[in-house]
């Protein structure tokens, strides 16, 4: 009834992982949300979509093939699809990760299935690898709640996963290296990219020259295709304000000083029925709170070997930082090797992965420069007007966040929440964190989630949770 | 930035009972400052539920104080402030609350309690089983019956304790740690330290809840509170489908308790604000604030077995706090003979929102140097000594 390793997400980082311990005989279970393997930056169109061409909207294409055929022929990787997890319980008897032995496994890993996602099913394992990614951070302005504006992810998982264009004329605004392929794929589908907005500095880009030229071949590519399709490219920009009476029909792009003030005066109205917003990316740390995982800031923090303070808890992909596909690769592959060295007992040698390892390092400078230089404007909350919606689950607007602070002592982001409900709704702050704690004035600092998704009372009361059945002996779905 | 500031006392805390002491103590024309390590309601009053009740106290002082702060609850929710009646800036809520038993013995235990509850002066209605569904039409059939509270009334503790700060006009100092309790040659307070600067003042009134320990150590005495840790389960909004506090007769017994071990039973509530909130956990296990999914499930357990509908409605969060708890389960409230000018108001364990107000009101009293309206000896603070010697 229970697995050796179980990786969370099948993402590039949980793939990779999966891949490389099962090769040295690990009998691995992958859990996901998803109905196919591939995160978010795999992502694919559902299959009833008949796409021809899948691979014109991905990089990387041949990596895919390659993970994504492993899987299928791996007879030690068992793939579970929608399988929402909410809970990764550490069991309190084991420490984990110490050797194939007859005990009772380290590791409860809890998810939901079903249309409504309330059958419960746990799979019991000796080590867990959270590889659970990112998600877009996005922050308030005027009439970002307008439909019409989606988040840049958004609008890249449409054309992705469904094909779909979200409108006809859009502006891709925000900052942030995600901003280029969502301008160029919307650009190649048919839509008419009137601006890519990116607030950085131009100066800085050109700075930060030496560090990003790793990448350069990449970004050369996305210019030309900008070029070729005629989008221009604002750098030093930032969009201040969305119009629209029941839907987006303008919004209004200005430039910002070295400061990061909006320069009064440049405003310029673009008409447009999509804006695709985002100002780059979070981990998803919540499982990993739980599990009391250290987190630094708002990445899980991992020794070399990709593992977690906690033992037999890894870590790989953008969990411990954001920072891209290649390397999530590199770290779950490295974090794959690990553990089956060290569940099998034995110490790995680094040298086996010292390819994955230069290729983590390089990458990790290349994205600390990315983070350095793609950084929403230095005094973004001066567009925020008070009336401006900041928590949508619970429609707190701006103006009593502030209120919160500087009329009733709050001061960090669990006493707005207090006071404004602001981060109580479904998303449980996911979304309007970043915004709050601009606003306040604070760090944003990682919100205890036990649940990392809602979980019926039902569920949580039943004592005899079903468990997964061992999956040496049983296929297929359960 | 260092400053000196002098006033007539300092509230070390800004939970609710240190808003409820600086609200009276200004009331009776004292000028407050109340300083916190934390922002306002960062203790326990932000992990709480808010419950301000007279059922679950069996008759003796904290029932009286119980008494006492309810009525002063009802006032203050009646005041108008600035912009909106308090009542509503605190969600403050009469809703009253529901005890049920599910076997005979329980509800003869309940029944014996409420009657004594009566000659103390609580408002107690039995019901009998077959009525309970007119007050909670979702409740789960074959309970034995129960006992109507019409005064247990509900806040959201920490506007409470941030609006009340705000309107008692103190001085309000986050995010001082306070390192000191400076006293004169002859041992009395004369103010405290802290890491932005000294404050002084003839009186201090420690009211650090769970951390009052802490306090009373700096000024060099002892003072045995502990943490009680429980959890609290946080469902999606709903329509209002639980009209009342709705709990089982076992909290009684539990919330009594001197074991340290586990203890749950269902406490079950809706909340203006919709998500309806569930309890109640209790273990001694020092501040230790990690999840215990075995604590949730009991919790989850429980309240389904009251209300079934629960079962398919969606927890979206839960969080643990400490309450501050002394091995009587009593308060510490007044003056500390031992240090002149030190003022306890913390050990409320479970009970302190509900205590607040009559705390505070007292704690004002007594720093006015008039007899306080109840006998505060079942809380003196130095009580625990004696027995140690």
């Amino acid at each position: 009834m229970r697995t050796e390793l179980a990786v969370v997400g099948a993402g590039p980082a949980g793939l990779a992982a999966s891949l490389a311990a099962a090769a040295r005989g690990v009998h691995v279970t992958l859990i996901d949300a998803a109905e196919d393997a591939g995160g978010q930056f795999y992502r694919q169109p559902a299959a009833g979509l008949g796409a021809r061409r899948p691979r014109a909207l991905h990089h990387q294409w041949r990596t895919w093939e390659r993970l994504r055929d492993g899987l299928a022929a791996s007879s030690t990787v068992r793939h579970l699809t929608g399988h929402h997890v909410w809970c990764v319980e550490r069991n309190s008897a084991s420490s984990g990760a110490s050797g194939r032995s007859e005990r009772s496994a380290a590791f409860g890993v809890h998810a939901l299935l079903g249309r409504f996602q309330d059958e419960p099913v746990t799979v019991h394992a000796d080590a867990v690898l959270l590889a659970t990614g990112g998600y877009e951070k996005v922050l308030p302005f005027p009439g970002w709640t307008l439909p019409g504006v989606v988040t840049a992810g958004g609008a890249q998982a449409m054309l992705k996963g469904g094909l779909v264009v979200p409108g006809r004329t859009a502006v891709v605004a925000g900052t942030g290296p995600l901003l280029l392929p969502v301008a160029t794929g919307l650009a190649a589908a048919g839509v008419q990219v009137a601006a890519l907005v990116e607030s950085a500095d131009p100066k800085g880009l050109v700075r930060r020259l030496p560090a990003l030229a790793a990448k350069l071949p990449e970004a050369a590519g996305y210019a030309s295709r900008l070029l070729r399709h005629r989008v221009p490219f604002m750098a030093g920009h930032t969009v201040v304000e969305a119009h629209g009476e029941d839907r987006l029909e303008a919004v209004t792009v200005a430039a910002l000083d070295p400061a990061g003030r909006v320069r009064p005066g440049t405003g310029r109205r673009i008409p447009c029925d999509t804006l695709a917003v985002g100002h780059g990316m979070l981990p998803h740390t919540d499982l990993a709170e739980t599990l009391g995982c250290r987190v630094d800031g708002v990445n899980v923090q991992v020794d070399d070997e990709q593992r977690t303070d906690v033992p037999g808890v890894w870590a790989a992909g953008e969990t411990t930082g954001i920072g891209g596909a290649a390397l999530a690769l590199a770290e779950g592959h490295i974090a794959g090797r690990s553990i089956a060295a060290r569940l099998q007992g034995t110490a790995p040698d680094p040298r086996e992965w010292a390819a994955a390892a230069s290729s983590r390092t390089r990458l990790r400078q290349f994205f600390a420069a990315v983070d350095s230089v793609c950084a929403p404007p230095a005094h973004w909350t001066e567009q925020v007007t008070d009336d401006t919606v900041v928590c949508r689950c619970e429609e707190v607007r701006a103006g009593t966040v502030r209120e919160a602070v500087h009329g009733l002592g709050a001061g960090d982001l669990r006493t707005v929440k207090l006071l404004t409900r602001a981060g109580m709704g479904w998303c449980q702050g996911r979304v309007c964190g970043p915004a709050v704690a601009g606003l306040a004035g604070c760090d944003l600092t990682p919100t205890r989630r036990p649940f990392a998704r809602p979980v019926p009372l039902g569920v949580l009361a039943r004592t005899d949770h079903p468990a997964e059945a061992d999956h040496t002996t049983e296929e297929g779905p359960s | 930035m260092n400053t000196r500031l002098t006033c007539d006392v300092v509230v070390i805390g800004a939970g609710m009972t240190g808003a409820a002491c600086a609200l009276y103590a200004a009331r009776a024309g004292l000028d407050v400052t109340v300083v916190d390590r934390g922002p306002v309601a960062g203790g326990t009053t932000g992990a709480g539920e808010g419950n301000l009740l007279v059922s679950d106290k069996e008759p003796g002082a904290e029932l009286e104080l119980a008494l006492l702060s309810n009525r002063l609850w009802a006032e203050l929710a009646e005041e108008t402030g600035e912009r909106a009646e308090t009542g509503r800036m605190i969600e403050y809520e009469a809703k009253g609350g529901l005890v049920v038993a599910s076997s005979e013995q329980g509800l003869a235990a309940l029944t014996d309690l409420a009657a004594g509850q009566r000659l103390a002066g609580v408002v107690a209605e039995q019901v009998p089983a077959d009525r309970l569904r007119d007050l909670e039409p979702h409740l789960a059939p074959g309970l034995a019956g129960g006992v109507y509270y019409p005064q247990d009334s509900q806040v959201m503790p920490a506007l409470a304790a941030a609006h009340l700060l705000r309107v008692s006009g103190a001085r309000l100092l986050t995010g001082r740690t306070v390192t000191e309790v400076l006293r004169t040659a002859d041992g009395s307070v004369r103010g405290i330290r802290t890491g932005h600067g000294d404050i002084h003042a003839p009186a201090v009134v420690n009211a650090a809840g769970t951390w009052g320990g802490e306090v009373a150590a700096l000024a060099g005495v002892s003072l045995p509170v502990l943490p009680r840790r429980g959890f609290v389960l946080v469902t999606e909004p709903l329509p209002r489908r639980v009209r009342h506090k709705v709990y089982s007769a076992d909290y009684v017994a539990d919330v009594a308790s001197d074991s340290a071990s586990l203890q749950t039973s269902p406490v079950v509530e809706g909340t203006a604000a919709g998500p309806i909130l569930i309890g109640a956990s209790r273990e001694r296990v020092g501040f230790d604030r990690s999840f215990s999914l075995p604590v949730v499930r009991a919790l989850a357990e429980g309240a389904v077995r009251l209300f079934p509908f629960l079962s398919e409605v969606r927890a979206l969060r839960t969080y643990a706090g400490f309450r501050p708890y002394m091995p009587d389960h009593l308060p510490a409230i007044g003056p500390d003979p031992r240090v002149p000018g030190l003022f306890h108001a913390c050990g409320h364990e479970g009970a302190g929102i509900g205590l607040a107000t009559g705390t505070g009101h007292l704690i004002a009293q007594a720093l006015g140097g008039k007899a306080p309206e109840t006998d505060l000896a079942p809380f003196r603070p130095d009580r625990f000594e004696e027995e140690a010697a």
